[in-house]
């Protein structure tokens, strides 16, 4: 009975206005204090200079559509760039008339990807569906079968090229990662000084070393005769740099695991292949995927060095159209939509990884 | 049954366990072949590249360091003409590494505390324009920032003659940054020697408070009386030499601008780059050592009457530190060797050189070996100084 009182007592005086709402709202998260709420002013003055100005530059005086004529008369962005050459910039020197194949290429991944997202879809058929996407991915871009026009892969470019060095890239240095981690973890002591020296030493130096490395060097390490394409051996550099970064990220995962699993697994009688296989890889794998996420991300990120060994890959092409003197001076434009591109791929996987982290947190 | 067991147990007695059974041997057996698996890669690489450079004719060795280099550097921090050995121009890059490593870590340190507090803040808009910043700057790739810097200085920004003048002695325009500094004087170096005798200072009176508060109990000030005698020696040198105030202020003569110290764009564009990319990362390191140490430590630190600047320097900062430290080396470490990436926008730094000297010496082996030492040299001994950090630092259980 007392609490009904209470209740109706609660209901029917009002918080002061002063606590509630947008003013109440921006006492406690703007002005509580003399520091914040300078900070505050401050912040706003900031903003109020920078905003305008910027808006009225990209969105009241630019241009959307128009020739590069036309840009140069007003003083705001000339967007125009991109639409003009989106072409170029999404897939540099493949064949105009096959650009489709890179496009469906592209879909079939985009397709890939957002149906992996969800837990509920990774089964064993998931790994197939992977296989054939990734073979068809290739095929598409390759051709030479089933009727389709062989490309040479020196045509590759632009944002498939990107896509694939990250993708591919990634597929081939997770098992390869493992692989190392497991080493690094093993008893035998030669296989753990090989894995340590690898591991550090790629650690240790920059990715455009590696890419030098893959442009000048590789070639020396062929026999007679043997020659390997650049997009290749930029690949192999990359799948090389990322494995060491994913070994060290499986080696926390293996790490983090118990005692009890690797001494239950041997009362059991399996053997070291099988204890890994069925006990210690699939729960420690799993433990580490929100920061392989994140090695994804910056493998993602990286592929753009490639352009300092002359690749045509997303940054290339948008540089070259930057080159070409009737879109001179509009780099802002450009490298604003491409950050805009790799800002909006990156989000996505990091808001992912977080969401991951939360699924699978299990409160230990 | 009982027949048949013993009589294998007598055979198992008479030979051995078979040597694909005991795992001693299993594991020798298997480290050899990796040993010869590896052996043999190596081999047929070096085999191969041997080949190879005597069918293309190229030299070995390292001879090419002592040979003249005949190209150009742009900037320079020794002196450096193209007459030159290719030895003193990877010197040069090595240097000019260093620096921008250099004055971008202190920059980063800075801007990525900063950020990190502020993504902290109880000021709403402060921690959600950090909280942007953070996500904007980390998901785009350094490479393209970089360009986009590059860009600015170039295009964006007007010729010399128009040069934008935020401040008196400074300048900002296509030819890089233009700012005056105090012209030469002779007290300038004896400024510096107080400075260093300030430091000297400063370690025993830091000792001798340490033994005071020790054996009595009491506290001695130190940061206070540090800053003013690292303050107040080199100004007490300066007004001694009778106050020099001389200002060597850049003018613009002709299509550039004489006097002062100038930023190369180049310059100017990777050490933007690269601090503002990895200030976003350092400021999430920031951000989770202090989240680390949990609210009671503060609460109880009160508690027992320790004053706010005391709270943060005595209990706040040696733990969230202990957090800190690690993933911070590591990024800083990224600056490092991000700044390998100044090669793409024409910054003379020691990958741009050894490529150069690639290019026209044809020995990429010697060439890219030398890159991956130098970048190998600074990772082991910023990890060699992480073990002995860690390891101070290390928490001590009873």
């Amino acid at each position: 009975m007392g609490k009904k009182a209470i209740e109706s007592v609660q209901q029917s005086i009002k918080p002061p206005i002063a606590q509630v709402g947008l003013i109440g709202w921006a006492r406690t998260n703007l002005f509580n204090g003399w520091l914040n709420s300078l900070l505050t002013l401050v912040m706003l003055y900031i903003l109020w200079q920078i905003i305008p100005s910027f808006v009225r530059w990209a969105f009241i005086n630019s241009h959307w559509i128009s020739t590069s004529e036309q840009c140069r008369d007003s003083a705001g962005a000339c967007w125009s760039i991109i639409p003009a050459n989106i072409r170029f910039i999404t897939f540099g020197f493949f064949p105009h008339d096959q650009q489709l194949r890179p496009l469906v290429a592209m879909i079939i991944l985009v397709v890939l990807l957002f149906y992996s997202q969800n837990r509920r879809h990774w089964k064993k058929s998931l790994g197939w569906a992977w296989m054939i996407g990734l073979f068809s991915m290739g095929l598409l871009m390759k051709g030479g079968l089933f009727g389709l026009a062989s490309v040479e892969s020196n045509e590759w470019g632009g944002l498939p090229l990107t896509l694939m060095l990250s993708v591919f890239g990634l597929t081939a240095a997770y098992p390869l990662g493992v692989i190392l981690a497991l080493g690094r973890q093993s008893k035998m002591r030669v296989v753990r000084l090989f894995c340590v020296v690898y591991i550090e030493l790629i650690r240790g130096v920059p990715l455009i070393s590696l890419l030098f490395m893959s442009s000048v060097v590789f070639p020396l390490f062929l026999p007679e005769g043997v020659t390997l394409n650049k997009i290749f051996r930029a690949q192999i550099a990359i799948i090389l740099f990322t494995a060491a970064y994913v070994a060290e990220v499986v080696r926390g995962g293996l790490q983090g695991m118990s005692r009890g699993q690797f001494e239950a697994a041997e009362s059991l009688g399996l053997n070291y292949y099988q204890t890994m296989r069925l006990i210690i890889l699939p729960q420690a794998l799993k433990m580490v995927i929100p920061p392989t996420v994140s090695v994804l991300i910056s493998a993602f990120k990286d592929t753009s060095l490639v352009v300092i060994i002359a690749l045509y890959d997303v940054l290339k092409t948008t540089q070259s159209v930057l080159s070409d003197p009737k879109w001179m001076g509009y780099s802002a434009e450009a490298y604003i939509f491409l950050g805009i591109v790799y800002f909006t791929c990156c989000f996505f996987m990091s808001n992912y990884s977080r969401r991951l982290e939360r699924e699978l947190y299990t409160g230990n | 049954m009982q027949i048949k067991d013993t009589e294998t147990g007598e055979q198992g007695a008479q030979s051995a366990i078979p040597f694909w059974h005991d795992p001693g041997k299993r594991s020798i057996i298997f480290q050899v072949g990796v040993i010869l698996l590896v052996g043999l890669l190596g081999y047929y690489l070096i085999s191969n590249t041997l080949a190879n450079l005597e069918r293309q004719s190229i030299a070995t060795g390292f001879g090419f360091v002592e040979k003249e280099s005949s190209f150009e550097i742009g900037e320079s921090l020794i002196s450096y003409s193209a007459a030159d050995s290719y030895g003193r121009a990877l010197v040069v890059g090595v240097l000019n590494t260093l620096i921008v490593s250099f004055i971008g870590i202190v920059l980063t340190l800075f801007l990525g505390t900063l950020l990190g507090v502020a993504r902290l803040s109880t000021n709403w808009l402060v921690s959600r324009l950090a909280a942007v910043y953070i996500e904007v700057f980390q998901d785009i790739p350094i490479l393209l920032q970089l360009f986009f810097w590059y860009a600015f200085f170039y295009e964006v920004l007007p010729s010399p003659r128009q040069a934008l003048h935020p401040f008196a002695g400074m300048f900002l325009c296509n030819r890089g940054l233009i700012f005056g500094i105090p012209e030469y004087h002779s007290a300038f170096k004896i400024m510096g020697f107080a400075f260093v005798a300030g430091c000297g200072i400063i370690y025993f009176i830091r000792r001798w408070a340490r033994e005071r508060q020790n054996k009595t109990g009491r506290d001695f000030p130190v940061f206070k009386i540090s800053v003013g005698i690292l303050i107040g020696l080199p100004l007490l040198v300066w007004l001694m030499a009778g106050a020099p105030s001389a200002m060597n202020v850049p003018v613009l003569k002709g299509f550039n601008f004489k006097g002062g110290v100038s930023i190369t764009p180049e310059f100017a564009a990777l050490l933007l780059g690269l601090v503002f990319y990895t200030a976003a990362f350092v400021a999430e390191v920031v951000r989770a050592g202090i989240q680390s140490v949990s609210r009671g430590q503060t609460e109880a630190a009160m508690a027992i009457g320790l004053k706010p600047g005391q709270v943060l320097n005595l209990v706040i900062l040696p733990q969230a530190l202990r957090v800190i430290i690690p993933p911070l080396t590591s990024q800083l470490l990224n600056l490092t060797k991000n700044s390998s990436l100044a090669v793409a926008i024409g910054y003379p730094d020691f990958v741009s050189v050894a490529g150069t000297t690639i290019n026209q010496t044809g020995q990429a082996i010697e060439g890219v070996a030398l890159i991956m030492t130098v970048y190998l040299c600074f990772s082991l001994t910023t990890s060699a100084f992480m073990n002995w950090y860690n390891k101070k630092i290390k928490l001590v259980e009873r």
